[in-house]
């Protein structure tokens, strides 16, 4: 188990390794936008210097990485935020994303699983069929729509605009004020619409299943109620798939989504790597890259790692 | 039972007879056609009426993609009109017949905002230019813009401003813009004045007086005698008196009259001989339009942010949208099928090292990748072609995924055994034997390709990393992005693409989902 677990870490760490030298060497090959102020030219100039950007395009990376593993330096913003270190300028963005996100999560887990299994209960009546083909809509229809929608009928028909905060001072200093929760809430609802739908999907298609196997049937015959044999067996195994996939929910967290940060202009890291592309800021670009392609890597490998602790059955790395 | 049994052991061998002899004995032909594979899916399919339902409904979007030019639109794709952007729907005989599509909205007006507005009704009345209409005559007016005024309420104790009388009216956008000073061609004024003649419809209207009761000489509408704004009556001596707004009100024209007191409907501004001679005259706009175009403005989906017909932009928003859709799934499943299929059928070391690329292709962020390509290539290749490669790069892996267990499922099994022995190459047995045996699951993922393309299409475009909007073409997330910024105002860009967009996304994956189930034989008998 523990040398799989290890394997498993320095694939990841290989496949980011490859990504990202690719991503750099790409990035690079991009022409760099010299400002035509002269202060501000040589100021850059000066610290493109001292990065070896003059050097051959090998070198940069060599430097680039050595920065990373020496003093967690992954280079300069120049556009978004003058010369500030790009790990300050995104450290400040994580917040608002990881906030909204994890909110939203936690508003629609209990709603998505319960509603899951109280259709697999309810399996081919007409409850189910409601929840079923409300799901298929709510799963099929673009999260930007649930936005327009929660704009629309919250901003504009029923005038309940939430506080809008402009800085963590409005706010009371702390991301975790009253009023920041409130003026987070209609991503936050944008946000639940389709987590509850594909949580409510997966609950119900796991449930239905473990509901019909024959150790169901078995609990019965020795004596156990529907509700026991429901909540001690199946429940039990139906959540052998769901708990990973909440895990791997919980670190995609991170990531944000793009729309829904653009939509309600929440300056998060998606707003960042918007910004960074439209603006060429080519440090703060790469910094995000590496950072997205690190919380996928990493949330899959949570979500394959954890069926093993999850469930005792499941030997990890056999043949 | 017993004593039976002992009869059949003792029945004389002269009681047996041969049933048919002398007859030749076949195999009976079938009386049915054999179900195939692909007819046994079919007939699932159609029993499945959600997806035959979504596949009607792709089919209606389709259509009206490809029908809309010829057939639902009298507009062309480079027809646009900058004073008609932005607006409702509108259609005539809807609203005539059904009193939906009016083109109207509700908005508050103070009561010179609201009196502006209601003077282009009552001047378009005005043909002579006499200034005697009344306020009801004017309101009746087909070029009314006001079609419902509300009661007044009074907005009190506002921090920062006075009380002021807030009037909610119902107003036909269309009509808006009433009249504009235009500098036209004497040719081109005869012209108006025969149509005007034929039709019955007037395009010109008396010029205005640039004097001190003119409050925005720039401003057409101002057609009536004001002091600030405020509607006046001027008498002989240059005293002005407001004119209440009342039942009967009439308002007081500060129209350009010659010596004989008639009003005078075009100015000569200067220019060559007699044809070209530059006029500067007043018209309706309305009418002006029906001149030009000879038609009503009416757009059943409204207008764009441009003036262009919104519902012409979402045909070709559909369509590339589609064409992207399509291409994309065509070229994933060549490269899928194939990657999968090598990857599948050796194993072994082969496997390892695609599997690594592809888990290399899987971790990078597809918005990454799509903005590189767009970074690198837009300007030299366009938009389009760029979108193409982002979706190629990353976009086959589902599908190699798949065939590639396909393939693992099959690979070991008798037949393809016993077609090795007998001398097939390995191109025959993947290709003859392995390979259709997963074409249900490969349709099946071609088909939930193109609402994931639709759907990152429009995310991409709408956060503005593709930009694939031009004259001729646009794309659903263009329009998206379009309307992103004014759509609070005028929610009808919204409402069409976004409703497309879902309609689209809902109705292939119940599409999708009817032909995967349909392609499942371990799923046969389970529905019932």
């Amino acid at each position: 188990m523990l040398k799989y677990v290890i394997k498993r870490v320095v694939l990841m760490f290989a496949t980011l390794f490859i990504i990202v030298t690719i991503c750099f060497f790409l990035i690079k090959l991009l022409p760099q936008d010299i400002p035509q102020e002269a202060a501000q030219q040589e100021a850059m100039m000066e610290r493109l210097k001292a990065q070896g950007y003059d050097k051959p395009i090998y070198v940069q990376y060599y430097r680039y990485l050595r920065n990373i593993f020496t003093h967690w330096d992954f280079g300069t913003s120049w556009k978004i935020q003058k010369m500030q270190p790009v790990t300050e300028l995104f450290i400040e963005r994580l917040p608002p994303t990881v906030l909204i996100n994890l909110y939203s999560l936690l508003v629609s887990l209990p709603i998505g699983i319960l509603l899951g299994i109280y259709a697999a209960i309810k399996k081919n009546k007409w409850q189910d069929q409601v929840i079923s083909t409300s799901v298929m809509i709510f799963v099929s229809v673009p999260s930007y729509v649930y936005a327009f929608l929660v704009q629309y009928f919250l901003y504009f028909k029923w005038g309940l605009l939430p506080p809008t905060v402009y800085s963590l001072a409005d706010a009371g200093g702390s991301w975790f004020t009253f009023q920041m929760f409130k003026s987070m809430l209609p991503p936050v609802i944008a946000l639940a619409f389709g987590s509850v739908a594909s949580l409510c999907r997966f609950t119900r298609a796991e449930l239905t299943e473990t509901l019909t196997s024959d150790y169901m049937l078995l609990a019965r015959t020795k004596g156990l109620t529907r509700a026991q044999a429901t909540s001690r067996h199946a429940m039990k195994n139906a959540m052998v798939p769901i708990l990973p996939m909440i895990l791997g929910g919980f670190i995609d967290i991170l990531a944000g989504s793009f729309i829904i940060e653009q939509i309600f202009s929440v300056p998060g890291v998606g707003q960042l790597y918007l910004t960074s592309i439209n603006q060429l800021d080519y440090d703060v670009f790469m910094m995000d890259t590496v950072f997205y392609t690190f919380v996928g890597l990493l949330a899959g490998i949570v979500t394959d790692l954890s069926y093993g602790f999850i469930d005792p059955r499941i030997r990890m790395g056999e043949k | 039972m017993s004593k039976t049994a002992v009869n059949i052991k003792s029945i004389p061998a002269e009681k047996f007879a041969f049933v048919n002899r002398g007859e030749k004995l076949t195999d009976t032909k079938f009386v049915d056609k054999p179900v195939g594979y692909l007819k046994d899916a079919w007939i699932r399919f159609c029993k499945n009426k959600g997806s035959i339902v979504a596949a009607v409904i792709i089919l209606i979007i389709l259509l009206f993609a490809f029908l809309t030019p010829a057939f639902f639109t009298k507009y062309d794709q480079t027809f646009m009109d900058v004073y008609y952007a932005k607006k409702a729907p509108r259609n005539i005989w809807l609203r005539d017949h059904l009193g939906i599509c009016s083109g109207t909205v509700t908005r508050d007006f103070n009561e010179r905002g609201m009196l502006v507005l209601i003077g282009i009704g009552i001047g378009a009345e005005d043909t002579q230019g006499t200034g005697k209409v009344t306020l009801e005559e004017g309101m009746a007016s087909y070029y009314q813009p006001m079609k419902e005024i509300g009661d007044p309420q009074e907005i009190t104790g506002m921090i920062g401003s006075k009380d002021k009388t807030i009037y909610t009216c119902e107003l036909d956008t269309y009509l808006e813009y009433g009249f504009q000073y235009q500098s036209i061609e004497q040719s081109e004024y005869k012209k108006i004045k025969e149509w005007e003649a034929q039709t019955g419809l007037q395009v010109l209207y008396p010029l205005v007086e640039e004097n001190e009761w003119n409050l925005e000489p720039t401003n057409a509408n101002y057609w009536y005698k004001t002091k600030k704004g405020t509607p006046v009556t001027v008498n002989a001596r240059g005293k002005a008196k407001e004119i209440a707004y009342e039942p009967g009100m009439v308002l007081e024209d500060n129209y350009v009259r010659d010596a004989d007191g008639n009003p005078v409907y075009y100015m000569f501004t200067g220019g060559g001989d007699v044809d070209t001679a530059q006029y500067k005259v007043r018209v309706l706009y309305y009418n002006y339009y029906r001149y030009v175009n000879g038609f009503e403005p009416e757009y059943l989906f409204g207008t764009d942010s441009q003036g262009y017909d919104l519902m012409l932009r979402l045909a070709s928003g559909i369509k590339l949208s589609f064409l992207v859709a399509l291409v994309v799934s065509i070229i994933n499943f060549t490269i899928g099928a194939i990657y999968g299929a090598i990857e599948g059928y050796y194993g072994g070391t082969t496997d390892l090292v695609m599997e690594r690329i592809s888990d290399i292709l899987a971790n990078t962020p597809f918005i990454v990748v799509a903005t590189l390509f767009q970074l690198h290539y837009a300007s030299k290749l366009g938009p389009i072609p760029c979108l193409l490669f982002a979706y190629v790069t990353t976009g086959w892996l589902g599908m190699a995924y798949r065939v590639r267990t396909q393939f693992y499922r099959f690979k070991n099994q008798e037949y393809v055994m016993a077609a090795r022995t007998l001398g097939a190459s390995d191109a025959r047995i993947i290709w003859k034997h392995i390979f259709p045996n997963s074409l249900g699951t490969i349709i099946t993922s071609c088909v939930l390709v193109i609402p994931g393309v639709i759907f990152s299409e429009s995310m991409l475009s709408f956060l503005g990393i593709v930009k694939l909007g031009t004259e001729k073409t646009t794309s659903l997330g263009t329009l998206l992005a379009d309307a992103s910024s004014i759509w609070m105002n005028y929610p009808h860009l919204m409402l069409f693409p976004a409703l497309v967009i879902s309609l689209l996304e809902i109705c292939f994956n119940l599409f999708g989902n009817g032909l995967r189930d349909a392609f499942n034989p371990s799923l046969r008998g389970v529905e019932e």
